[in-house]
């Protein structure tokens, strides 16, 4: 699959204006619907070959614990879409290293690949960006 | 009395809360976002150790494999399926939920 941002860039005939967007999460999934929701919108900006990036702080760190098994408590369980989006060309995926230290999680708990990065640099990163949406 | 949290103590204070309440002869329930606190590596973790003393703690069993959360639990805390939860709720004469 090709870079969602080279082939817009370089195509004059094109219109569109590719966009920096970040995905902030902060909350745990399945206590609320703030964690599926960003999926979902996540997935609608990779559609219009936006330049998408994903960070996951505080409780947003949970979404991406491995073993979820949701069956008991009837419920879907999206966590395998994180490593679905690779697919959609979103590889950008940022994980506060400060929130997963607190909750007694390293990177081999997670589901997926993820950039961990400090709280500065996470700040470093949400001021390069033309939209953050919060969830 | 049993206490109830339904809240990550990583979002807010219901969970500080409980356990600044709770009294001898008393039990705490942990369920939905609430049962991240009693996973090991955390603050609230440590708490609950101090607490587990004076109160049985039980966490709702569905709600931690939901959270892939099986593997973290602090030792001790009790885990319960909603048939448990409905054990608890007739064995205690009241509930406080912490939200």
């Amino acid at each position: 699959m090709t870079e969602s941002t080279g082939g817009i860039d370089m195509d004059e005939e094109t219109s569109g204006v590719v966009k920096k967007f970040l995905y902030v999460n902060r909350k745990a999934p399945y206590g609320t619907i703030y964690a599926l929701e960003s999926l979902e919108v996540v997935l609608i900006a990779a559609a219009f070959d936006q330049d998408v990036s994903l960070a996951f702080i505080d409780d947003g760190v949970y979404q991406l614990v491995k073993g979820q098994h949701t069956k008991g408590i009837d419920v879907k369980n999206f966590s395998p879409t994180y490593r679905a989006l690779e697919g959609y060309d979103i590889e950008k995926l940022y994980v506060e290293k400060e929130s997963m230290a607190e909750r007694g999680l390293t990177e081999a708990d997670l589901v997926v690949e993820v950039k961990v990065i400090s709280k500065a640099e996470m700040a470093d990163l949400m001021i390069t960006q033309n939209v953050v949406m919060s969830f | 009395m049993l206490h109830t949290v339904n809240k990550s103590p990583g979002e807010r204070n219901a969970f500080d809360a409980c356990i600044a309440h709770v009294k001898k002869g008393g039990a705490i329930l942990l369920i939905e976002d609430g049962v991240y606190a009693a996973t090991n590596g955390t603050a609230s973790a440590e708490k609950l150790k101090t607490v587990m003393k004076t109160v049985p703690v039980y966490a709702l069993q569905p709600d931690i494999e939901a959270r892939g959360m099986q593997s973290r639990v602090l030792d001790g805390v009790k885990l319960v399926d909603y048939g448990g939860f409905v054990d608890l709720v007739a064995e205690y004469p009241a509930v406080q939920s912490w939200l």
